[in-house]
């Protein structure tokens, strides 16, 4: 009696831990949710998100970064997507569950998705923008300087590697659930293998493609390091016009406002305002994803 | 049925000279597709060999001009660098990252260094110190290459010492404070919707730790400085606002996610025999979940710590905001420190393309590849392994 009431008593105290657990996590989320959303709602106008800053960046709004932002996420996922729903095809389609080929695709693809942020920096440097772009400057301008150096391309290109295992997790996920029926149907009909995957599992899983797509998205909408040193710049009078212009972004922008301006106190609400902004971007974006991804899991249950 | 057919295309027809129906014609547009296809998959493949190849590439000359030291140690006398010393006060009001660089730190030790980088750079046009990359490396290499081991960063004054130690040890302090953090509530939190929570509260916890996972690194440190880092100070009275205890902390909330995500997966897939059996020998809920499960998902949790400790390794942005990026060796908690990652993300901008001090910070790079690879390499093989041969009894 009394060990079960003791029992009883080491029970709840477990549960209670490890719901206090859960509840802090939450506690953090919304807090940290409700300090940007409480600094920066009042800085929103639409002034704010279409103006160029002003002053030495004291004032004004914050649109090349938006704009810059969402050049950059564009150009990444016209890189990213199809490589990535590619390689996501060959893995469900084409590989066979246990080969060493497969097996060392998958391995790859998890090693990608935790590289540390600032090594794809180092890597667009060192590969995209020191190897790539030199040669390319040496072959077609005679070794002027055009692609050797930051700019909106490389950087996107550097972030597209990032993205890549997010585009490939998602799609492998959706892939897997086009009922196999479906397939052996499309091949009893006479259809080749490709026509198979182009006709009836691509046109399937065309939501997984576009939660990976999202989730790419809004991962290099929030990512400054791998652009860091690949083309970002800290302050630009005039919007990106070529793929070999520098270009402005959110979070970068947040990072030299907060620690590099001049002033930080003065411009606290246009860091809070473009924190804000970055903040929702992301988490509409997320929220999206989230509630597809839920409705292609409930596809395959039913 | 489709693995024949591809195997019977390039034979066509076969030997009795009747039409089988289980060989398809060959088509080129196919063949095409899967080779296409095939192609493409390695890319991912590639792009780990050229990651490693090209961070590993651009910090060799450390290694290898150590060696011709010897000739051009005549003309080592010659220093270009410090020349413009002066200039650094007059143009800290001009608007360019690198002149407005040493505010991102309260030490006036850090702030000196970094005020010599601005004159290489500022005595060049940007456009032009990407290309150029001046040779006044190779003594410079043999002195840098023999100072990786002291304890002093100062990349750029007038003896540059590269010791890596300083920011070896901010990494590991920094790590260290965020995984005790991070870890505990977040594999107990994993515990409480794997075993206890009813589905209601499952629905709301995982996504919005999902939630958390989506909030971009750069967000969370802007809430670390601008924030946490007060709150902390209140709480703790400390000295330095900014410190290893608050960029751990702010670490600790990017790592929360990922150890979350891996050990709910780790928890839930033991199998449910495991909790039958448990239940039926007359044990309780929670001597289930803690006696249990949560034993026989130990490698998976170990994976998700691992992963984390990955995660907070490389993490830039936070370390770059929240930790005051002082290369200090103490092992107080409340001291500023600087980690290896923000150290290549705040001087990587400003160095002169080929320099000795570019070479280095591409090593820290190649210790932060290797390293994130070998943790991922034992959380997908050791650990896979143990925890499928614990599952299945094997």
């Amino acid at each position: 009696m009394i060990k079960s009431f003791k029992n009883n008593i080491k029970g709840i105290l477990i549960e209670g831990l490890t719901l206090s657990s859960a509840l802090i996590i939450i506690a953090i989320v919304v807090v940290m949710f409700a300090v940007i959303f409480i600094g920066g709602k009042d800085q929103i106008s639409w002034e704010f998100l279409t103006s160029f800053p002003e002053d030495g960046m004291t004032k004004g709004g914050i649109f090349p970064a938006i704009y810059g932002t969402a050049l950059l996420v564009v150009l990444m996922s016209v890189a990213a997507v199809p490589f990535g729903t590619i390689t996501a095809i060959y893995l469900t389609e084409y590989a066979k569950e246990n080969s060493i080929i497969a097996k060392a695709i998958r391995f790859a693809v998890r090693t990608l998705a935790v590289i540390p942020s600032i090594i794809y920096g180092l890597f667009g440097l060192g590969f995209f923008i020191k190897f790539v772009g030199t040669q390319m400057d040496e072959t077609f301008l005679g070794g002027q300087l055009k692609w050797g150096q930051p700019n909106i391309l490389w950087a996107s290109l550097t972030m597209s590697l990032l993205t890549l295992p997010v585009v490939i997790v998602s799609v492998e996920e959706a892939l897997k659930t086009v009922p196999r029926e479906l397939r052996a149907a499309s091949l009893a009909l006479g259809a080749t293998k490709w026509q198979t995957i182009w006709k009836v599992v691509i046109p399937g899983s065309i939501s997984g493609i576009l939660t990976g797509t999202i989730l790419a998205v809004s991962r290099a909408a929030g990512e400054v390091a791998p652009i860091l040193f690949t083309g970002v710049a800290y302050y630009l009078a005039t919007l990106p016009g070529s793929l070999s212009d520098q270009f402005m972004v959110l979070g970068y922008h947040i990072y030299v406002m907060s620690t590099q301006s001049a002033n930080v106190d003065q411009t606290m609400p246009i860091q809070f305002g473009t924190t804000f902004v970055l903040l929702m971007l992301t988490f509409i974006l997320n929220f999206s994803a989230i509630i597809l991804r839920y409705r292609i899991r409930k596809n395959k249950r039913d | 049925m489709t693995k024949k057919n591809k195997k019977g295309k390039t034979s066509g027809e076969s030997d009795s000279g009747l039409i089988d129906i289980t060989q398809r014609k060959f088509r080129w547009s196919d063949y095409l597709a899967e080779k296409i296809i095939k192609g493409v998959a390695f890319l991912s493949i590639t792009i780990i060999i050229l990651i490693f190849i090209f961070v590993f590439r651009e910090s060799l000359p450390i290694f290898a001009s150590a060696k011709s030291a010897e000739h051009t140690e005549a003309a080592s006398t010659s220093t270009e660098v410090q020349e413009t010393y002066g200039e650094v006060t007059d143009q800290s009001n001009v608007e360019e990252v690198q002149e407005t660089y040493g505010e991102v730190t309260d030490q006036s030790a850090v702030q000196e260094t970094y005020g010599e980088v601005t004159d290489t750079s500022s005595t060049k046009s940007p456009a032009e110190s990407y290309a150029v990359s001046d040779g006044s490396g190779y003594d410079d290499n043999q002195s840098a290459l023999k100072s990786l081991a002291s304890k002093d960063w100062y990349p750029v004054s007038e003896k540059p010492r590269f010791g890596l130690y300083s920011l070896i040890i901010g990494t590991f302090k920094i790590t260290v404070i965020s995984i005790l953090f991070a870890a505990p509530l977040a594999i107990l939190a994993a515990l409480y919707t794997a075993s206890f929570a009813g589905k209601r509260l499952k629905e709301i916890i995982k996504p919005t730790i999902e939630m958390l996972a989506g909030f971009p690194s750069v967000v969370i440190g802007f809430f670390a400085l601008m924030v946490l880092a007060t709150f902390l100070q209140e709480v703790f009275h400390y000295d330095t606002r900014l410190n290893s205890f608050v960029g751990g902390i702010a670490m600790g909330i990017a790592a929360i996610p990922i150890i979350f995500t891996i050990t709910e997966d780790a928890l839930t897939a033991v199998p449910k025999t495991f909790y039958e059996a448990s239940l039926a020998l007359g044990a309780s809920k929670w001597q289930t979940a803690f006696f249990v499960i949560l034993p026989a998902a130990t490698p998976g949790i170990f994976a998700a710590v691992l992963l984390g400790i990955g995660r907070v390794f490389g993490e830039t942005m936070i370390a770059l905001m929240a930790t005051g990026n002082a290369a200090q060796m103490g092992m107080n908690p409340f001291e500023s420190v600087r980690t290896l990652a923000a150290t290549i993300g705040a001087e990587m901008a400003e160095v002169v393309f080929g320099d000795t001090h570019y070479n280095v910070l591409f090593l820290i790079g190649s210790v932060l590849f290797i390293f994130t690879f070998v943790i991922n390499a034992i959380a997908e093989f050791y650990v896979k392994g143990k925890l499928m041969k614990r599952i299945q009894g094997k």
